[in-house]
């Protein structure tokens, strides 16, 4: 079995193993959005932008202080996620009486600004940053030849989002989050420190953003720009798998993913917008999302 | 109401004799980012929707112009004609899909929807890609005037600047424009009163998205141009903070709105580069912080007696 619809299967199987990698950064991120969104009520528009600081917050540590990827890895979602409990503490909450919008606009600004100074530092070209010695080259497994980093974003990003999921889902914190984004005054009143909560879910929603950009780094050129092309796509994923299910940003994520990847294969021209066709399809025969339910 | 006519009267005077004192262009390049900001604003300000992707609609009619006007020689009412055309057949469009979710959604995917526009115009054959349409030419209006005369040009499109502005206050002060406030107040009440609100809200999205088009294309004619930066979701942003600054929901606001940010970007793009960027970001989390209600909601709150339009 040499082709599949006439495609060479190492080709197809490769644009498959992109789409997941793709997918995995699509999962990581609107994971965040929707944790974010949950306790918030804030759609965080500079979600893209924090995720691009993560990749250079990798990439200066290596280049001004030599400190390798897996350091980066552990401190930039940490750095991130600090940053984000200043943007959360000094600007996000004085808009949680308001409209749900003014967040939107916020965070825009956020982003605008984060993007504008990188660009003064770093200027627009790419800078590359090389894939860590461990997981250098491919490995055979029979049906494929596995490039290893490409292989660890996938498992990296599944460890992370099950990991998010279980906390939430099956931890005693996590009910609190959970009963807190029903219902943030009685949690109050019992005596749970919500305000607290909510700044460091936004700090770990922008941890995990931090977190996919570390991961991204090794692949794609770090520029300024690579998040606000990220996250309109995000967007698109989190209207067509709805906020409200974790397992469910996941899976649309990875899904999605999968399906630019092979798309890439069979009709490239659509590659870049077949996400957003996919939402609009959505859109029409389930508004609320597949996962979704009205708020 | 008096008060108003004369201010309208003397806003007039003044983009009248504005040409003597500034260069017409920017005067011109002002007023079409007002009219296209006056559009978002219908939308915003007046039916509670905010459109992410209100570039795409400026952003198609500018190329659908300048094809026109070099590709066939159309003259440019004509051209003009065909953009407003395709930027509300695409608002029928996207509006009929976005405004079947609410509030945040809504935003998110009128930018998702806005972004395929983009991409669109980055690989169709007849955009020119990253290059875009360059050296449109301005033909003559009705085949009599010739719009290559700046000061010609001028006066056409205050012309469409001031029709644009009067159908929006038209449309504003219409029982359609009462019923569109109404949904943005409460939309279950306008829905339990028998408003079929979705139908309301689809008739404005087009509305305004049409005016958008009117102001790309009268955009195309004044540059000589359409590019990507039409159409990217930059302008997009643009947009929501001029309407942001002059004052959401207010007549006037939306054009001082506009002034303000194009002089400003006009002024500082050579002398700091990037830094605009951060600028207008900077703007962006004052408003929202500090000056949710604009230049306009700001004067109209602290000035007593005075009726909020």
């Amino acid at each position: 079995m040499d082709d599949i619809f006439g495609i060479p299967t190492q080709a197809l199987l490769g644009q498959l193993l992109l789409g997941l990698v793709n997918g995995s950064f699509y999962a990581m991120l609107s994971l965040g959005l929707a944790v974010i969104f949950g306790l918030l009520n804030i759609v965080n528009f500079a979600h893209g932008a924090l995720y691009m600081v993560g990749a250079y917050v990798a990439w200066m540590a290596l280049e001004y202080f030599g400190l390798n990827y897996w350091w980066s890895l552990a401190l930039a979602p940490l750095i991130v996620g600090a940053f984000g409990v200043l943007i959360e503490r000094l600007l996000l909450r004085w808009l949680y009486q308001l409209d749900h919008l003014y967040g939107l606009l916020l965070t825009f600004g956020v982003a605008l600004i984060l993007e504008g100074l990188y660009r003064y530092v770093f200027g627009v070209s790419g800078q590359p940053y090389p894939v860590p010695d461990a997981l250098m080259g491919a490995t055979d497994v029979g049906f494929m030849i596995l490039p290893n980093y490409r292989a660890w974003v996938v498992l990296a990003s599944l460890l992370v989002c099950l990991g998010t999921w279980f906390v939430i889902e099956r931890t005693r914190l996590g009910a609190y989050l959970r009963a807190a984004t029903e219902n943030p005054r009685l949690v109050q009143a019992f005596g749970v420190n919500v305000p607290l909560m909510v700044t460091l879910t936004y700090g770990f929603g922008v941890a995990l953003a931090a977190f996919a950009g570390v991961l991204a780094a090794p692949i794609i050129q770090v520029t300024p720009l690579m998040g606000s092309n990220l996250i309109i796509v995000v967007f698109a994923v989190v209207v067509i798998g709805g906020m409200g299910s974790i397992l469910g940003s996941i899976f649309t994520g990875l899904g999605l993913g999968v399906i630019e990847g092979l798309t890439k294969v069979f009709y490239p021209e659509a590659s870049a917008t077949v996400v957003f066709l996919i939402m609009a399809i959505v859109l029409l025969l389930r508004p609320a999302g597949l996962f979704g339910r009205e708020k | 109401m008096r008060r108003h006519g004369i201010v309208y009267l003397l806003g007039l005077a003044l983009l009248l004799l504005a040409p003597l004192v500034v260069y017409p262009v920017l005067v011109m390049k002002v007023l079409c980012f007002a009219l296209f900001a006056c559009a978002f604003n219908l939308l915003l300000g007046y039916a509670g929707l905010l459109s992410f992707g209100h570039a795409a609609f400026l952003g198609s009619a500018a190329y659908v112009t300048g094809y026109a006007m070099t590709q066939w020689a159309t003259t440019p009412e004509i051209g003009l004609l065909l953009g407003v055309a395709v930027a509300a057949l695409l608002g029928a469009v996207f509006g009929a899909l976005a405004i079947r979710r609410q509030g945040i959604y809504f935003a998110m995917i009128t930018l998702a929807l806005a972004q395929m526009v983009y991409f669109f115009c980055l690989q169709a054959p007849f955009t020119g890609g990253e290059d875009g349409l360059q050296g449109v030419p301005r033909g003559e209006l009705l085949g009599l005037l010739p719009l290559s005369d700046d000061s010609v040009m001028y006066y056409f499109v205050v012309a469409v600047f001031v029709f644009g502005f009067w159908l929006i206050q038209r449309i504003i002060r219409s029982p359609f424009g009462q019923v569109l406030k109404a949904i943005r107040e409460n939309e279950p009440r306008a829905l339990s009163l028998g408003y079929e609100v979705d139908r309301y809200k689809l008739l404005a999205f087009i509305l305004s998205t049409a005016l958008a088009g009117l102001a790309g294309g009268t955009k195309t004619l004044v540059m000589g141009f359409a590019t990507l930066t039409d159409v990217h979701w930059a302008t997009s942003g643009e947009v929501v903070l001029m309407t942001l600054v002059g004052g959401v929901g207010t007549v006037v606001g939306p054009v001082i709105g506009a002034a303000i940010i194009i002089v400003l970007q006009n002024e500082l793009a050579d002398k700091v580069g990037p830094w605009v960027t951060v600028i207008m970001g900077v703007i962006f989390v004052a408003c929202v912080l500090a000056f949710r209600r604009g230049i306009v909601g700001e004067i109209a709150a602290r000035w007593p007696g005075k009726s909020r339009g």
